[in-house]
């Protein structure tokens, strides 16, 4: 081959290498690093000054399966992403196209519409603590207004988790719509009229054409909304703090308790990596079955 | 073209947006399976018209029928009409057959008719073997005949066409638009066609509407845009190189007609009519010009001159013509050839004296024998 030719190959080489170097290296050292000794630090006992740490195998994650509370608060998190998730996606996807037609006073709208993703989770949740409050929020004085008794919706078992997954769709949906409103904006309007002239009406078009040239978008504000399911915990602190009786308890926010409250850190370790493990299957089985279906330009 | 109902019938049509432009007080009859080409410059209403006619707009006044019937407040669906957009508008997620049968599957049309329409469709066009593709695999002259197909699987009568050439390269261009036009033919279709491009409008219609400013500048068949301009725009539009317009006033007095007030009238002569003599001795009269450049084009030469008091003229020469910059020439042409028009509003002018005959088509000829060209 020609000296040249391999030397400029090799140049390229370097290049492509010194590129991804810093994201390499601080990807090693933030993500790479810490999943790893996670997974290592699951596999040994808790350790204190008179029993230090042995090898346990997976004796931590049989614990975890053993534990009453592994499982309500999987079930509760499944709730909560099988609610927040698809809520929010029609949420925003409704509020984009209605932002994106040709309304009076359409900047205000977009702009009320994204507020919520502006605020810091932590004062999104104060803001609700003050709606949710029993006889004084705005909830119970609109209730209230129509007759109903004052409700507790943080403090009882039964409305605890839908207050929370309440909060999270008015925080998330704004934040969705922006995804949706940028796509709307690429797709051209030659495309609408093509359809009302072949027959189509609105709900057709919206199903045929509107919906499948949206879809990488919505695959991607569904990996979003999904790994937020997991990641979204930051309200749970101000609301209910998982209770009562572990009623809005979510997966992450156990985690931190097992970890930060109770220094278990073992387990908390262990869980870890359940749910790491369940979101790269989750992502894999996605990008599979979507990935084919769907249309990329 | 009033023998029969018009197909299409515009009367007294307004659409004005904010600032001004749209079309005002518009009146077109369309006959039956004729092939109409709106043209005009950008902003003239010829999109506009389209986008009436289809019921992509609505009329602020007036009414538009089809086929008899007054479509004016008619969804584009209930038409009976399909149309082909600049961009194509094809659907890039659905295969070049789901894009050319959407308009049926959403009119419930069954299986079976779908299929044999949709293998017509493909024949006529020539796409067979490219109907699992996707838009985006295909070329840019590809995709303009699934638009094609389109538009004419559902068997509407009436087909609309918004610049659907402009996004092709110049040759492709050309075979192109003989396809659209025998296919109206074939189908025995009406075609309206829009348009900036003149020779696209002089190679295809029927019947050109030039329009400028939401007007009708001049409505009729191309040889009497060409040879018989209604005014000084339509002179100017139409013909490429354009028809040479100067004021009056840059000619030599005998050779403006009696009758016409020289003050206020414009001449135009087509570049073809133009005869030109580097001997500016012998010849008894000639505007005297000078050469700033030729374009050899093969079978014929530009030669464009400048005339002092003028925005200067060119000169269409067959074969071969060298002229070196800057030779002093004299232009002359036959007197039937000249065009007059006011100097104010534009409008043809008839001089009395008129030895006009500019429908033959032997007048280029004439001019041709009149006077020895180089």
């Amino acid at each position: 081959m020609n000296d040249m030719a391999r030397l400029q190959k090799q140049r390229l080489a370097l290049y492509g290498w010194m590129l991804v170097a810093p994201a390499l290296a601080l990807m090693s050292l933030f993500a790479f690093y810490p999943a790893i000794a996670t997974l290592w630090h699951s596999l040994f006992t808790r350790g204190t000054t008179r029993r230090p740490s042995v090898f346990a195998g997976i004796e931590n994650y049989n614990d975890l399966f053993a534990d009453p509370t592994f499982w309500i608060v999987v079930w509760n998190n499944l709730i909560y992403a099988g609610i927040t998730i698809p809520v929010s996606i029609i949420f925003a996807l409704a509020m984009a196209l209605w932002a994106n037609a040709h309304i009076p006073a359409r900047s205000f709208v977009r702009s009320a519409y994204f507020t919520p993703t502006i605020l810091p989770m932590i004062a999104a949740a104060n803001l609700w603590l003050f709606f949710y409050t029993p006889d004084l929020g705005v909830i119970d004085q609109i209730t209230g207004f129509f007759g109903a008794s004052p409700t507790n919706w943080l403090g009882q078992p039964e409305t605890a988790l839908a207050s929370v997954i309440m909060v999270t769709i008015w925080k998330e949906a704004g934040f969705f719509m922006i995804f949706y409103l940028a796509a709307l904006q690429t797709i051209p309007p030659d495309l609408r009229e093509a359809a009302r002239i072949e027959g189509a009406g609105r709900w057709t078009y919206t199903r045929r054409v509107l919906l499948p040239l949206l879809m990488p978008t919505t695959i991607f504000v569904f990996v979003n909304a999904m790994i937020n399911s997991v990641k979204l915990i930051d309200h749970l602190f101000i609301l209910t703090k998982g209770g009562p009786n572990n009623a809005s308890k979510l997966i992450l926010y156990w985690i931190w308790e097992m970890a930060f409250a109770y220094f278990d850190s073992p387990h908390a370790a262990a869980m870890t990596i359940l749910v790491l493990l369940t979101l790269g299957l989750v992502a894999v089985i996605q990008f599979r079955l979507v990935e084919k279906r769907t249309h990329y330009r | 073209m009033t023998a029969q109902t018009p197909f299409i019938q515009i009367k007294s049509v307004s659409r004005v947006f904010n600032g001004g432009n749209g079309v005002h007080d518009l009146s077109i009859d369309i006959p039956r399976g004729s092939f109409v080409v709106l043209l005009g410059p950008s902003g003239c209403g010829k999109s506009t018209t389209l986008r009436l006619i289809a019921g992509l707009e609505t009329a602020d006044q007036g009414m538009i029928a089809i086929d008899g019937k007054d479509v004016t407040n008619v969804p584009p669906s209930k038409r009976g009409l399909s149309m082909v957009f600049q961009s194509y508008a094809l659907f890039p997620h659905l295969s070049v057959a789901e894009n050319i049968i959407f308009g049926l599957k959403v009119r419930k049309t069954s299986k079976d008719e779908i299929k044999t329409r949709l293998t017509e469709a493909l024949n006529v066009t020539g796409l067979q073997g490219y109907e699992e593709r996707k838009p985006a695999e295909l070329s840019g002259g590809q995709r303009q005949r699934v638009a094609l197909a389109r538009a004419i699987v559902a068997g509407h009568p009436l087909c609309l066409m918004d610049e659907p050439l402009s996004n092709l390269d110049a040759k492709l261009r050309h075979s192109v638009r003989k396809d659209i036009r025998d296919l109206q033919q074939r189908l025995g279709i009406t075609v309206v066609y829009v348009t900036h491009d003149q020779t696209e409008a002089m190679s295809m219609a029927d019947i050109v509407i030039l329009m400028k400013d939401g007007r009708i500048e001049q409505a009729g068949h191309p040889a009497d845009l060409y040879l018989k301009p209604a005014t000084a725009f339509a002179a100017g539009f139409v013909g490429s190189p354009p028809m040479a317009l100067m004021p009056a006033s840059a000619l030599p007095r005998e050779v403006v007609p009696a009758g016409l007030d020289v003050s206020r009238l414009t001449f135009g002569i087509r570049p073809e009519d133009l005869a030109l003599t580097t001997d500016t001795t012998t010849k008894a009269w000639g505007i005297t010009a000078t050469v700033n450049g030729s374009e050899f084009l093969g079978a014929e030469t530009f030669i464009s001159v400048a005339i002092p008091g003028t925005e200067g003229a060119t000169a269409r020469l067959p074969g071969r013509v060298h002229i070196a910059p800057g030779t002093q020439v004299s232009l002359s042409w036959a007197g039937a050839a000249a065009h007059w028009f006011d100097g104010e509003d534009g409008r043809r002018l008839a001089p009395t004296t008129s030895r006009q005959s500019a429908r033959e088509p032997n007048t280029s000829i004439e001019t041709d024998t009149a006077i020895p060209s180089l």
